[in-house]
């Protein structure tokens, strides 16, 4: 039988699942389900994400310094072999420290890296800080108005008027 | 410290079933991950890190409207039945309850806002998890004060945010918004149709998923499902709540047609299905959460469908909270083991139901008359 993915190879993994009775069988090969995360052997008590990121491991995303030895990050001490066993991050600054593999990563599970929600303003803003946040508040008033909902709408004009002073 | 009766009904609002859709949609709620800048994430934290982040909380905690008269819960000063109870209401988690030591972790809290359903989570995983909790379908509204809340702590609290993947947090699983929202719905039409196991399909393509009534890792029992988005970043909190709506009415409507298709082809097994659960619940002497759970399932079935038309929803969802172990215990005032607890559980729902709940059956005669 040949696998139903990549219809080239001889199907030797057969993945049954059963969801409320209903039980569905794939026929892959070896190489089609380590893809999908299929292994022949069971992962031993991994939390899934933990899971997930042992099987990206060998992937070519993975940053250079971390090939050789183990980065660790500068301000909580978490190892990279840490995080990818654990799948939690230590710190804000782990972003900063496991950037290059965190971008692939990131792009797996959202499809992308950039953040299209809030914008935080910290206590000293900079010009651009402070413009984005406004960006990020006009779209949301927009939205509010389209929905009707004026409240809200009223509420979002002043936080916008609270920052435009200032520019 | 607060004492579980200054907040006796706590959380449970959702439970008088006023929201739209609330007998398919039981609860919407809507949580916020946020971290502050300065400290390690939950996992990492030490003792001083989380001594830290709550007393920054604390501070922000005594400026804020939204929090005013808010009561803390330090939990590793709070007796195991009354953590255990914020268990069952789910307002705090598994996760925060169970720290190194095997019970919560010194500076794991939760504030219980006084006006709002509003919660907040402290040390766990993240170092604050906001959370809105209501009744029916209300994604807009729920995420409507979890943001309001999130502003205000966010002008107190320095947050840890990057100006490309937005809120940091410790699971990158959440990254970006920080945001999940979830709707807890009561799907029995679609499992007996068999035609839940498309749904849910379905439901995975468009980056939405489902777990059991306790949230990650539980089991689906009564056919209840949690549903919730399953991606936070990428895409606004806005998109996010609309996406999951749209979905949630879809599945709702798939749900009515379900059942429609019951009663049309299946009447009389359906409607005995129901009675018999009704029975059981109505008289059994003894009933572990798990048979009283399908049971209610059942019976819920039937208060929806109208065969049970004296059943309101109120008491059902009061049936599934009040028949917890832990609330069973704090009622007896005692710890109670598994077969007395399910004789406990039993004399509850009896006289909940002999009180709240009694169906007049076709021509026969009411069962209290």
């Amino acid at each position: 039988m040949l696998c139903e993915i990549c219809g080239e190879n001889e199907a030797v993994v057969h993945f049954t699942q059963v969801v409320d009775n209903k039980t569905t069988t794939m026929h892959l090969c070896e190489k089609c389900a380590a893809e999908k995360g299929l292994e022949t052997k069971q992962p031993e008590g991994n939390l899934p994400l933990a899971d997930f990121l042992a099987k990206t491991g060998g992937d070519a995303t993975v940053s250079d310094e971390s090939q050789g030895d183990d980065p660790k990050c500068p301000f909580c001490g978490l190892s990279f072999s840490a995080f990818k066993e654990a799948g939690r991050l230590g710190c804000p600054q782990c972003y900063s420290t496991f950037d290059s593999y965190l971008r692939g990563l990131l792009r797996r599970i959202h499809g992308g890296t950039q953040h299209v929600g809030k914008v935080y303003l910290p206590p000293d803003p900079s010009i651009t800080e402070r413009e984005k946040r406004l960006e990020a508040l006009r779209r949301k008033l927009q939205r509010a108005i389209s929905t009707e909902d004026f409240e809200r709408a009223a509420e979002i004009r002043d936080q916008i008027k609270s920052l435009e002073p200032a520019r | 410290m607060d004492d579980l009766t200054t907040i006796p009904d706590f959380g449970l609002g959702w439970l008088d079933a006023s929201g739209p859709e609330s007998d398919i949609v039981l609860s919407t709620r809507v949580r916020l991950a946020r971290n502050l800048q300065g400290n390690a994430f939950g996992p990492r934290a030490r003792v001083n890190d989380r001594e830290s982040v709550l007393r920054r909380v604390q501070e922000a905690k005594d400026q804020s409207q939204h929090l005013s008269g808010a009561s803390l819960w330090q939990l590793a000063e709070v007796d195991r039945r009354t953590q255990r109870i914020l268990l069952e209401r789910r307002l705090v988690s598994n996760d925060l309850l169970s720290g190194r030591n095997g019970g919560p972790n010194q500076g794991a809290a939760v504030l219980l806002s006084a006006q709002d359903p509003l919660s907040v989570m402290v040390n766990e995983e993240d170092h604050l998890r906001l959370q809105s909790l209501l009744s029916g379908l209300r994604l807009s509204e729920a995420w409507g004060m979890v943001d309001r809340l999130d502003e205000e702590l966010g002008q107190t609290l320095p947050l840890a945010y990057h100006h490309e993947f937005g809120f940091l947090t410790s699971c990158p699983t959440n990254v970006g918004t920080g945001l999940r929202a979830s709707v807890l719905m009561h799907l029995p039409g679609l499992v007996l149709t068999k035609e839940i196991g498309r749904v849910l399909k379905g439901l995975n393509q468009v980056g939405i998923t489902f777990r059991g009534l306790y949230g990650e890792g539980s089991e689906v029992v009564g056919n209840f499902f949690q549903v919730s988005n399953q991606t936070t970043l990428g895409k606004s909190e806005e998109d996010l709540i609309d996406h999951l709506d749209q979905i949630i009415r879809q599945v709702t409507k798939y749900e009515r047609q379900a059942r429609q298709v019951l009663l049309r082809e299946a009447a009389g097994v359906t409607e005995d299905k129901i009675w018999r659960a009704y029975g059981l619940l109505r008289f059994a002497r003894a009933l572990s959460f798990e048979e009283m759970i399908n049971l209610l399932s059942g019976v819920r079935l039937g208060a929806g469908l109208k065969l049970l038309p004296d059943l309101r929803v109120y008491t059902l969802n009061k049936i599934m909270i009040y028949s917890q172990t832990a609330h069973l215990e704090q009622a007896a005032s005692k710890d109670l083991p598994p077969p007395e607890c399910d004789a406990h559980r039993a004399s509850f729902v009896r006289r909940i139901l002999a009180n709240e709940g009694v169906v007049s059956s076709e021509g026969e005669d009411h069962p209290e008359s």
